[in-house]
């Protein structure tokens, strides 16, 4: 789940090698688990962003009682208002993946660009900035948005940027470990010397050489940015009623396990199989980073 | 050691500080007068002038935050908004059941990574611990509510039915007295917050299983049984005491979703609703409880350290000489 650890073990893992994104991938490619991940990831991610055009009924069609067992119109049953289960499933899956998505970029993009400061300039820079991270750091993401929520209101941009920002600390703290075991190699001592100006350092010299961190803490935020996504809308403050989407979908049909578990399943099983798969590829590319077990922040 | 423990307070005190004017910032200082926007448009002026009294409103934002803070510092939470209730009633309601929730799910998840840990460690890639991990890779990914709806679909709903689908819980009586609401939240909790420990402790025994002092102990002929937990777990469970501390962190979050998943009547429930009504007021202090909570189990964590690391606890006594 989302919460921050300053975890030893994943500190010492710096890069052993510096191949690039795609050599990291291959390497990942050996574990089975990886492909397997992969392949379920591949799956759902299908299902949300096809499934709009296969649909067979609009998403807010209402099409007999509530909570009507499947039939042919509707193969998986209604809703709690009488709408096709089916088909808000398949429409309900894409807002969640790209509000993570955009919400994970920003947040490790963000998160970057403070640990490579920090672990380059040291010092007072240093200092002030990983404060800043540790005050971020004494709230749980969830209870950070909520707070945020409050008086803005559920506004996708604001999940967005609460979210992403809320991930910010953890990728600081990586990377900055990752700046540290380069900061002081010969070529980046190097292209001090010969005076290049100390942006292009950070981005062109350290930047690449952290790679191999990055990607598995990408993996890692996306994991857990899909579920604080989901996890929001079925709170209710993410997307709204009447529109389709899979943690809403639980919430509003809940009341109704007893009577038609599928508005509730089919929505449960997508988001454990998508945040599972995500993971596993993730583990696979911990172990291809560093040879040992890594993605274990829980 | 005494000198140590007072600077860790202070920092701790410190960030919570931070914190606070963290919420302050956002929840009172946004653009937009709050008063009026919680009694909606059809407020007549005097209850706004009421409530922007209420809320420090009409005074410049330094002023508005002292009043705000000593106002929480000294337990005057005023009323909530909605119910009208004292935000000290509620609270100490609510804090209560959350207790019960996070003590039990410490007392149960703590003994299980130990143990699923040990076992995973001491058979090494065998099928058990192949399981072990795919397992804890798995509920680390999942959400809190997804976990807890699973378990309402098989312990309580459509495939048995063992346990209440939701904690209506008997207010007139206390909680622990009503087992059969509490294990539903609780297992979830605990689905939560073991696989960490669990991967951390089954690392930490398998490098001190390779360590030359169990070696020893094995070639003087103990039995494997006395080896293991007279002589590894002890030292192999010290390296991973922080980061377990920590890991129950994630019950500061976890509660909000899983009180809400059952409607168990807790801190995070109270949240949830406050956010939804937007009891400014309500949602001021409930989160920095929950931040309290947070910089606490933290503070408890470094204590702990300091006091089972014989490393540090040496160091900690020469400081005092």
């Amino acid at each position: 789940m989302s919460i921050g650890l300053p975890s030893g073990a994943r500190q010492d893992a710096a890069p052993r090698e510096t191949g690039g994104w795609a050599h990291l991938l291959l390497g990942a490619l050996r574990f089975g688990r990886t492909r397997i991940g992969l392949a379920i990831v591949g799956l759902v991610v299908a299902a949300a962003v096809l499934g709009p055009y296969v649909a067979p009924h609009g998403a807010t069609a209402f099409l007999g009682m509530p909570f009507a067992a499947p039939s042919r119109a509707a193969p998986l049953g209604t809703d709690y208002l009488g709408r096709d289960v089916l088909s808000r499933f398949l429409d309900g899956g894409r807002v969640v993946l790209l509000l993570a998505l955009l919400s994970t970029t920003i947040g490790v993009t963000s998160g970057t660009l403070v640990g490579l400061v920090s672990g380059y300039a040291l010092r007072v820079v240093d200092e002030v900035l990983m404060r800043v991270m540790d005050l971020l750091l004494a709230f749980p993401s969830i209870v950070f948005v909520l707070m945020c929520v409050t008086i803005i209101g559920p506004a996708s941009w604001l999940i967005v940027a609460v979210v992403g920002i809320s991930y910010m600390p953890q990728t600081a703290r990586v990377i900055r470990s990752a700046t540290l075991q380069v900061r002081d190699l010969d070529f980046v001592r190097y292209a001090e010397a010969i005076g290049v100006p100390r942006s292009r350092i950070l981005l062109g010299e350290v930047l690449p050489n952290v790679v191999a961190p990055l990607t598995v803490e990408f993996g890692l935020r996306l994991t857990y940015s899909i579920g604080l996504i989901a996890s929001l809308d079925y709170l209710g403050f993410g997307v709204q009623p009447p529109r389709p989407d899979w943690g809403l979908m639980i919430q509003e049909n809940q009341a109704g396990l007893n009577v038609s578990p599928w508005p509730v399943l089919l929505p449960v099983l997508a988001i454990a199989a998508i945040t599972v798969g995500s993971n596993l590829v993730t583990d696979g590319l911990g172990r291809a980073v560093a040879g040992v077990d890594r993605s274990v922040e829980a | 050691m005494t000198r140590v423990i007072v600077r860790r307070l202070g920092a701790g005190v410190f960030i919570l500080w931070l914190a606070s004017v963290l919420v302050f910032l956002a929840t009172q200082l946004l653009p937009g007068d709050a008063a009026q926007l919680l009694l909606g448009r059809y407020a007549t002026p005097e209850s706004v002038a009421a409530l922007r009294e209420q809320m420090h409103l009409d005074e410049p934002p330094a002023l508005q935050y002292w009043h705000w803070l000593t106002d929480l510092v000294t337990g005057r939470w005023g009323t909530s908004l909605v119910s009208q209730e004292p935000i000290a009633r509620i609270v100490s309601r609510s804090i209560e059941n959350t207790s019960v929730l996070a003590v039990l799910t410490t007392l149960v998840a703590t003994p299980l990574a130990l143990a699923v840990g040990t076992l995973s460690a001491l058979r090494t890639e065998s099928r058990v611990d192949h399981v072990v991990s795919v397992l804890t890779l798995a509920l680390a990914a999942v959400p809190a509510f997804v976990i807890g709806i699973a378990l309402i679909y098989l312990l309580a709903t459509t495939v048995v039915h063992l346990l209440p689908p939701a904690s209506i819980v008997d207010p007139s009586r206390p909680i622990w007295r009503q087992p059969s609401v509490i294990v539903l939240p609780v297992l979830t909790l605990v689905f939560g917050v073991a696989p960490y420990p669990i991967r951390m402790i089954r690392a930490s025994m398998i490098e001190v299983l390779q360590s030359d002092y169990v070696l020893m102990a094995r070639l003087k002929g103990l039995p494997e049984r006395r080896v293991v937990l007279r002589h590894a777990l002890l030292n192999a469970v010290a390296p991973t005491i922080q980061a377990t501390a920590l890991n129950l962190l994630f019950l500061a979050g976890g509660v909000v979703v899983v009180e809400t998943v059952f409607g168990y009547p807790g801190l995070g429930r109270a949240l949830v609703e406050a956010v939804n009504e937007r009891d400014i007021p309500l949602v001021q202090t409930l989160t920095v409880m929950l931040a309290a909570f947070y910089v606490a189990v933290n503070l408890v964590a470094d204590l702990l350290v300091m006091l089972v690391t014989p490393r540090m606890r040496a160091s900690a006594v020469e400081s005092r000489a």
